[in-house]
């Protein structure tokens, strides 16, 4: 009987129809796709996206030139050169990430003692030439300037868990 | 001279313009048939599929031609260059030629042959050359491998779906594609089209339908996954477009060949009223989409089969299948009498 | 009827040219390619006599599968040219005797067709009265069914013998047994057992 059974289910191609009235059902379900350049997923506060460097409130930028970052990243992307200003404090003259080197492990923003450099939640950076992705001083700062209310949120949402 | 004009001018344009009004909208088909694709395949695999070219992305097959257009064609340095050429030219202009004996109406049809499904035999077992050559021609292993590979499954299939065209011949008693749909009104609807009589067959037909015009499950001669675009790796630009919409006149020819041999044609599903007053025609297209949504939807639902699969399904169980069948009807048919003059 | 004229010394033409290439040609690819147009166009011409039948199967059977079985060999072999053509002149007395006892028989059947008053072939159907399939259906299977069914034994006897050669049963090869695998069941491949712990199975 199971053998006939067998047989019957075999030769009425039984699987392969209940597969395709799987595909046949699923056809009529709403898609899951978020209509991405028009709508966005949500983005935890840990993601490490396009790097920023942070000012003070009082506009005075936070990077000390410790190098720390510097020393930690894997992927040797940072370069920095430092030099004392003229009242004294320690800051870099030079600031430049190779974007192209970068691998978005967030160690830089790990070392920082003072959270000057961050990743911030921006991944939407593609531009249409390499040079481009060659960020200096100025670009970081651009960036935290742009962002920073959000990467603030960011650094006091995360706080509790460190 | 009058007589150059009435006896070989005219007709000539008549033909001509006859040609044009199959082919303009085959070919708008063929574009949208690729829409088609992405939406289905997007809606079994909870996607949306293309959206943004034109409402609902629309537009779509109109910007990939463009970009195909746009591009720069390649010829490989080994490639034998007329053979690389002519390849996708021949796959593309068989894909059309067949549709010169499909019958969308009573006396709608290009060239009205005798042996019009022998045409149509004829010419899908050309188009394995398309893929042959091809594959020669790159001078690149993949190719190679993958013209291999569908020269042996499109041969191989060819022999079960000639039993298959053998057993409608039988119930039709004529090699005429508008007979055969003729003989499939049998007065109950679609109740008396040839699948139902002939279903083992149908399916059978169906499968190597699919084998024969390399759609997946049966999709080894391309293979992404293994052979990276198969045949047709070495083909940029326009010449990989023509092998595309080679493929694609190719399926819809086919679904075109199950309208007319299983579906019952131009023939409405059921004899009454509100369905006999729309045209033949668009009866005869609303069956061969629904045959060409079959080849997406087996698409969106089943994995590739192993190569030796294919071959021991083709030659060991649709060969014997088919044959069987055919002894089967003939018996049948001579039995009971209902052998058609 | 000039049409018809100008497609017969076309596709002539063609046959002839392509059948002279397939001899000729350098690469063996190529000759295949040439007897597949060589192919074409002799259906060509049958279509223009009227047997549309013949033309259809010939494309069929010819083009759609011998000639791809041809190609699928010559594609595959590594055949070397220069040893080939050192053998041509060798070769060359047989096979100019083969080809003029041919042409000899030809022209012996032709003269006696045209010089024989008719008794010899019987005339072809005319197509616009019988369908060319319907004429050949009643000739094979009644006139010379013995003959169609010897033929069909010889290739019968052609294909067991292919398969009998080909044929090689080895020992101890593993064979996927599809109908087992789709018919095993959950109960007898799948034992759930309660281990307990610390105790192992």
């Amino acid at each position: 009987m199971a053998l006939l059974d067998r047989t019957a289910r075999s030769w009425l191609l039984s699987e392969l129809v209940a597969g395709m009235a799987l595909t046949l059902k699923t056809m009529f379900k709403p898609p899951v796709t978020l209509n991405y350049p028009y709508e966005k997923g949500p983005l935890s506060p840990r993601f490490r996206g396009e790097h920023a460097l942070r000012r003070y409130p009082n506009g005075e930028e936070r990077c000390i030139a410790c190098k720390l970052c510097e020393a930690v990243c894997p992927a040797l992307a940072i370069t920095i050169e430092a030099e004392p200003r003229e009242d004294g404090s320690r800051r870099t003259t030079r600031y430049d990430i190779d974007m192209t080197k970068c691998i978005y492990c967030g160690f830089c923003q790990e070392a920082c003692p003072v959270d000057a450099i961050v990743e911030g939640p921006n991944f939407e950076f593609a531009v249409e030439t390499r040079e481009e992705l060659f960020y200096d001083k100025e670009r970081l700062l651009a960036n935290g300037d742009r962002w920073e209310p959000q990467l603030a949120k960011n650094l006091e949402l995360d706080a509790p868990y460190r | 001279m009058a007589e150059f004009w009435t006896g070989y001018a005219l007709p000539t344009v008549i033909t001509v313009a006859q040609i044009l009004a199959i082919v303009v909208p085959l070919l708008l088909a063929v574009a949208y048939y690729t829409y088609a694709e992405r939406k289905v395949l997007a809606w079994a695999q909870l996607r949306k599929g293309p959206n943004v070219v034109g409402p609902f992305g629309l537009l779509q097959p109109i910007a990939d031609a463009v970009k195909l257009l746009m591009k720069e064609t390649v010829i490989p340095s080994g490639a034998n260059r007329i053979v690389f050429v002519a390849a996708p030219m021949l796959t593309f202009v068989l894909a059309l030629i067949a549709w010169a004996v499909i019958p969308f109406d009573v006396g709608l049809v290009l060239a009205d042959i005798n042996v019009g499904i022998l045409y149509l035999f004829a010419i899908s077992s050309l188009g394995v050359y398309g893929v042959i050559m091809a594959g020669w021609a790159s001078n690149s292993k993949y190719a190679f491998l993958g013209a291999l590979r569908s020269a042996a499954q499109m041969v191989s299939y060819e022999v079960s779906i000639g039993f298959v065209i053998v057993c409608v011949l039988l119930l039709a008693g004529s090699l005429n594609l508008t007979q055969i749909v003729v003989a499939q009104d049998r007065g109950w609807g679609f109740l008396g089209w040839n699948w139902l009589p002939l279903l083992p067959m149908f399916v059978v037909f169906l499968v190597s339908m699919l084998a024969e015009t390399n759609r997946a499950p049966f999709d080894l001669p391309e293979g992404e996954s293994e052979l990276v675009a198969g045949f047709f790796v070495e083909y940029s630009s326009m010449s990989f477009a023509l092998f595309f919409l080679g493929e694609y006149a190719n399926m819809l020819l086919m679904s075109g060949m199950t309208a007319v041999l299983f579906l019952g044609g131009w023939l409405p599903p059921v004899d009454v009223a509100p369905f006999t007053w729309i045209p033949g025609p668009v009866w005869f297209a609303l069956k061969i989409a629904l045959v060409a949504f079959l080849f997406l939807w087996v698409r969106a639902t089943f994995p590739r089969y192993r190569y030796d699969q294919l071959m021991r399904l083709g030659w060991k169980v649709f060969l014997p299948l088919s044959l069987f069948w055919l002894v089967l009807t003939a018996g049948v048919l001579v039995a009971m009498g209902w052998l058609p003059e | 009827m000039i049409v018809q004229a100008l497609a017969f010394y076309a596709f002539s033409a063609v046959a002839i040219a392509s059948a002279v290439m397939v001899i000729s040609s350098r690469n063996p690819v190529h000759s295949v390619f040439y007897l597949i147009l060589a192919f074409f166009n002799a259906a060509g011409l049958f279509v223009l006599l009227g047997a549309e039948f013949l033309a259809m199967i010939l494309v069929v059977v010819y083009v759609g599968a011998v000639a791809v079985l041809f190609l699928f060999v010559v594609m595959m072999l590594d055949v070397n040219f220069v040893e080939l053509r050192q053998g041509f002149l060798q070769y060359l007395p047989i096979g100019a005797t083969v080809g003029a006892i041919l042409l000899v028989e030809l022209v012996f059947i032709f003269s006696a067709w045209a010089f024989g008053g008719g008794t010899l072939a019987a005339p072809a159907p005319d197509p616009t009265e019988i369908a060319n399939t319907h004429a050949l259906g009643n000739l094979l299977y009644t006139r010379y069914v013995f003959a169609f069914q010897a033929a069909g034994l010889v290739l019968l006897v052609a294909m067991i013998g292919a398969i009998v050669l080909t044929l090689r049963q080895r020992v101890g090869v593993r064979r996927q047994k599809i109908a087992r695998q789709v018919s095993r069941a959950r109960a007898e491949a799948v034992e759930v057992v309660k281990v307990p712990t610390g105790q192992g199975v």
